[in-house]
């Protein structure tokens, strides 16, 4: 379990916009509407969607909560197939030697080629089982505060298309310039101070 | 509120300048609790690692990595003077008397890794795993605020009309030893 192991890296969100109403059933329809799915589909290269933190290969909501005190705790799990090139490349040799004792031609055409490729990528796929990846979310509903337990800009990237499309709330991430629009309590004087600063000379 | 990828890249600059103000803070021994007007003592020593980062003539960069749990600092306080600023620094905080945090922060990003916070207590049990969890989210909550009140309390002097007469002057009287 991530979230609780001794070291974590983690990026931060702000959640713009809350619900009308009853913020922890939307959570929780959300979260079942699109957790990952419980088989895994054999054509798909990569699937992404939520999972309970307790239970991060059986994505079953109804058995496991996300509510931990005034939390929502729960992971995204994004299920990747990865093909190594060496693979393909020895797949590819073997096809093409059938092709040609099949033909009785000592070559093949580049379309011949392209057609034998993706069969290759096909069968491989079919064959390949998918290696997951389990990020943990803690979400404090109240103050709109969200932490994605990674830094890895894929998984970010997946994270922020998900929760919007789970939510229809827009996960803002937090840096320099976000954290001074969400959280300071600058004026706006001082925050259109702020945004004309330009890079310091340390140097004399 | 700017595109988020234009502020990105815009502003990235802020997170970098603080990072290299809190490491002036702390060699200059200031008082981070009361910059941060905090009721629980706050302490900051430079943990292992230390990148600054300096954007040359042609706009290639050049990259200076200190790494050691005691190592000298001086390279970067030279690559200060020659226009480098603090991209990446890994950190130890202490909270009150013994709530300790190890973790590396980068400027641009504000991104965290290798953060080691106190530890939960508990034996692990599915019990006792609701009280770990609070006690953990609130453990990374009180850290991030101590980030986020530091840095704006950074840019709360930056944008001062005393800003380069005070703060930057005594920076540059940091770095350069005077």
């Amino acid at each position: 379990m991530g979230f609780l192991s001794t070291s974590l890296s983690m990026s931060r969100y702000h959640i713009q916009n809350t619900f009308d109403s009853e913020p922890m059933e939307q959570v929780r329809q959300g979260l079942i509407k699109n957790a990952i799915p419980k088989l895994e589909n054999e054509y798909e290269e990569i699937s992404a969607g939520w999972t309970p933190f307790e239970s991060p290969y059986l994505p079953d909501f109804e058995r496991f909560s996300f509510v931990f005190g005034s939390w929502f705790l729960f992971s995204l799990r994004i299920d990747k197939k990865s093909i190594p090139a060496k693979l393909v490349q020895k797949q590819m040799a073997i096809e093409i030697e059938k092709k040609k004792e099949k033909s009785g031609r000592d070559f093949v055409s580049k379309n011949e080629k392209s057609e034998i490729k993706e069969m290759v990528m096909d069968v491989l796929m079919h064959k390949m089982p998918s290696i997951p990846n389990v990020y943990d979310i803690l979400w404090s509903y109240e103050s709109a505060d969200l932490f994605l337990l990674t830094t890895q800009k894929a998984a970010n990237e997946f994270f922020e298309t998900i929760f919007l499309k789970s939510f229809n709330l827009k996960p803002i991430r937090i840096f320099p310039y976000t954290l001074v629009e969400t959280k300071s309590a600058f004026s706006s004087a001082q925050k259109d101070r702020i945004m004309t600063l330009t890079p310091l000379h340390h140097s004399r | 509120m700017l595109d988020i990828a234009t502020a990105y890249n815009k502003y990235g600059f802020l997170g970098n300048e603080f990072l290299t103000w809190l490491w002036f803070v702390i060699e200059t021994d200031q008082d981070m609790t009361q910059i941060m007007a905090s009721k629980d003592p706050v302490a900051f020593c430079i943990g292992n690692s230390l990148v600054l980062e300096n954007t040359l003539g042609d706009k290639s960069k050049e990259k200076i990595t200190i790494k050691g749990d005691r190592a000298g600092l001086e390279e970067g306080t030279t690559a200060l003077k020659k226009g480098a600023k603090v991209t990446e620094m890994n950190l130890v905080c202490t909270i009150g008397q013994e709530e300790e945090y190890t973790f590396t922060i980068k400027g641009e990003s504000f991104n965290i890794t290798g953060l080691k916070t106190p530890a939960a207590g508990g034996d692990g049990s599915d019990d006792e795993l609701e009280g770990m969890v609070i006690e953990k989210a609130l453990l990374l909550f009180r850290i991030t605020q101590v980030i986020d009140t530091l840095f704006l309390a950074y840019l709360d002097q930056r944008i001062a009309d005393d800003w380069k007469n005070k703060g930057l002057s005594q920076m540059r009287a940091w770095i350069y030893n005077d």
